[in-house]
């Protein structure tokens, strides 16, 4: 079933014309609103009168991560506030955090791209689906609420945690469909099983899974432990949030990536170079139709390639591959991006402590974890002696974690010489999860 | 007057106590005596040692976070209702511990009770008043 008929399943020909036509006027809009995007296209030498073709799109400058940082919080944004009618931020301390607005009309967009992703997992208005996606800054829980409300489904606005009451409620309103990340999907199915409960035997029969690195092996995991069809979805906060790209139950090979209103590109990550489609790179995005914060050639550091073979489905937009890895040091702890340098950033505000550490990721069942490896510094331990200080301490650095991050993790004090020391660029993660 | 001891980060896991007590040895530090507090992942060694400088310099050169802390050492007749009678006297002066370990001295006599005190001088000031015998430094590094 296609949502979006008209648009979803357009010619290649009309569609590039439509993608054409709305890169030259985010183009121009950007240009003429955003300062960022002046100076850096005046550096660059390009005017939007340049683009006479889609082809000319490589001419364009990267926006990169940083450069949203440098715009903290609303630099970037490319109409007035009074226009904005949400906001979404990443994790991160002041500074370090990315912060996205919405308009009336991008809220309108972001519920029918969800709602395309929905019937694309084959949901009507009769189903009732459990979102378990975080409500709150992360974009997950209410992006894919209003996709939901404007399908006409029913949907319950679960959130994550409080494990034990999902269950009941997966038993006892009878969801059809469930969104989540699929780490969470596994956990729930391990605890309804240690509850006692029959997760087979649950209304349940899709799930929509995102926000986190997942493989096929995980995807039968968990179609054998739920009895439900699992899908996979694409989505990221900058370029709007879950909805970018989704699997069809038709084709379940790779997501389809609304072009109508997100154009993909894939470079290689050392060079910039616009790589053909078919080869694995760096995914970059650029928004067509996004009013508050429309973004030029994203580096999303994404790694994907783009299939244009046609979907049996019968949409005719692309499809990306499953993220395969990065292109950064960014690590997805439970379905929370988070940098190194956050964590540096963390550890360093706190009064006594050294950027002497070492973060060791691991999966421990079907639940990420995290310990953070922290050198006891010579300063905190001269001051003090005592057990309770340095627990103290840990307890501060989890604290910290939480608050500013969103991210749960194990303390652990170290001695100074556990931890390498590093010449040139330090290597302080140490990823064990085998996904 | 005072009394020096040496305290020790340890992470706990395998062989740590055994290089610091490798390193002393290399030293030629004598330990007068010791205690281990320990947590899951951590553990804080506090030695009372003959050479207080050298066992510092030395477990700092090995990489180790050391630091020196004023203990108080008092010396008590060792029989039942010793420890009491020193407790006795701190509690009622409001003197807070914040740790203390013991050992028997070579006589056999008397035991010497470390503590650590929020407030060393306070303590003392007390002990001294209720006539105890509070341990010079030299006195306990070469007994």
């Amino acid at each position: 079933m296609i949502y979006n008929e008209e648009f979803e399943t357009l010619p290649r020909e009309a569609l590039e014309a439509l993608q054409l036509k709305r890169l030259q006027q985010v183009v121009q809009r950007v240009y003429h609103t955003v300062g960022f995007y002046r100076k850096i296209f005046d550096e660059a030498g390009v005017k939007p009168d340049d683009l006479k073709t889609l082809g000319d799109l490589k001419r364009l400058p990267f926006t990169t991560k940083q450069d949203l940082r440098d715009g903290y919080p609303f630099g970037l944004f490319a109409v007035p506030m009074s226009n904005v009618v949400r906001l979404h931020a990443s994790s991160g301390t002041t500074g370090r955090s990315t912060v996205v607005g919405y308009t009336h009309r991008d809220i309108e967009t972001w519920s029918e791209l969800m709602a395309r992703c929905f019937v694309a997992a084959g949901l009507t208005k009769n189903d009732i689906i459990h979102n378990a996606y975080g409500y709150g800054l992360f974009t997950g829980g209410l992006g894919a609420h209003y996709g939901a409300e404007k399908l006409g489904a029913s949907v319950i606005p679960m959130s994550g945690g409080n494990t034990k009451r999902q269950i009941m409620i997966l038993q006892d309103f009878g969801p059809t469909a469930i969104c989540c990340t699929p780490s969470y999907a596994l956990n729930l199915a391990e605890q309804g099983q240690a509850m006692g409960v029959d997760m087979r035997s649950l209304m349940l029969r899709v799930g929509i899974f995102g926000a986190e690195p997942w493989s096929d092996k995980m995807r039968d995991e968990i179609e054998n432990t739920l009895d439900i069809l699992a899908l996979n979805i694409y989505g990221l906060s900058e370029i709007m949030g879950p909805g970018v790209a989704m699997e069809c139950t038709e084709g379940r090979e790779g997501m389809h990536v609304f072009e109508d209103h997100f154009l993909v590109e894939t470079i290689n990550p050392d060079t910039g170079e616009v790589l053909p489609p078919g080869e694995r790179g760096e995914l970059v995005f650029t928004t067509l139709t996004k009013e508050a914060f429309p973004l030029i050639r994203y580096r999303t550091r994404d790694i994907s390639h783009i299939i244009t073979a046609p979907c049996r489905c019968g949409r005719t937009h692309h499809r990306m591959d499953r993220v395969t890895g990065r292109s950064d040091d960014m690590l997805i702890i439970r379905g929370v991006n988070v940098f190194p340098s956050q964590i540096e950033a963390v550890l360093v505000g706190i009064q006594g402590l050294e950027p002497h550490y070492q973060l060791i990721v691991d999966r421990v069942g079907t639940l990420d974890t995290l310990e953070v490896q922290v050198e006891v510094s010579d300063a905190l331990f001269s001051n003090a002696d005592e057990v309770r200080v340095l627990q103290k301490i840990e307890k501060r650095i989890n604290k910290d974690l939480k608050d500013f991050l969103g991210i749960t993790a194990k303390i652990k004090l170290v001695e100074p010489k556990s931890l390498q020391r590093f010449e040139g660029k330090a290597s302080r993660v140490t990823d064990k999860r085998q996904i | 007057m005072k009394v020096e001891q040496v305290s020790v980060f340890l992470e706990n896991k395998q062989g740590s106590l055994e290089e610091i007590t490798r390193i002393l040895k290399e030293a030629n530090v004598n330990i007068r005596t010791l205690s281990l507090a320990d947590t899951t992942d951590f553990g804080i060694l506090r030695l009372i040692v003959n050479d207080v400088d050298t066992t510092s310099r030395v477990l700092r050169d090995k990489g180790f976070r050391v630091s020196r802390t004023t203990v108080v050492a008092v010396e008590v007749p060792d029989r039942p209702g010793g420890l009491h009678s020193i407790l006795e006297v701190l509690a009622r002066d409001n003197i807070t511990v914040e740790y203390l370990y013991a050992y028997v001295e070579k006589s056999g006599e008397n035991a010497v009770i470390i503590f650590r005190f929020d407030d060393s001088a306070a303590a003392t000031d007390v002990l001294r008043k209720n006539s105890f015998s509070v341990l010079s430094g030299d006195k306990l590094y070469s007994f």
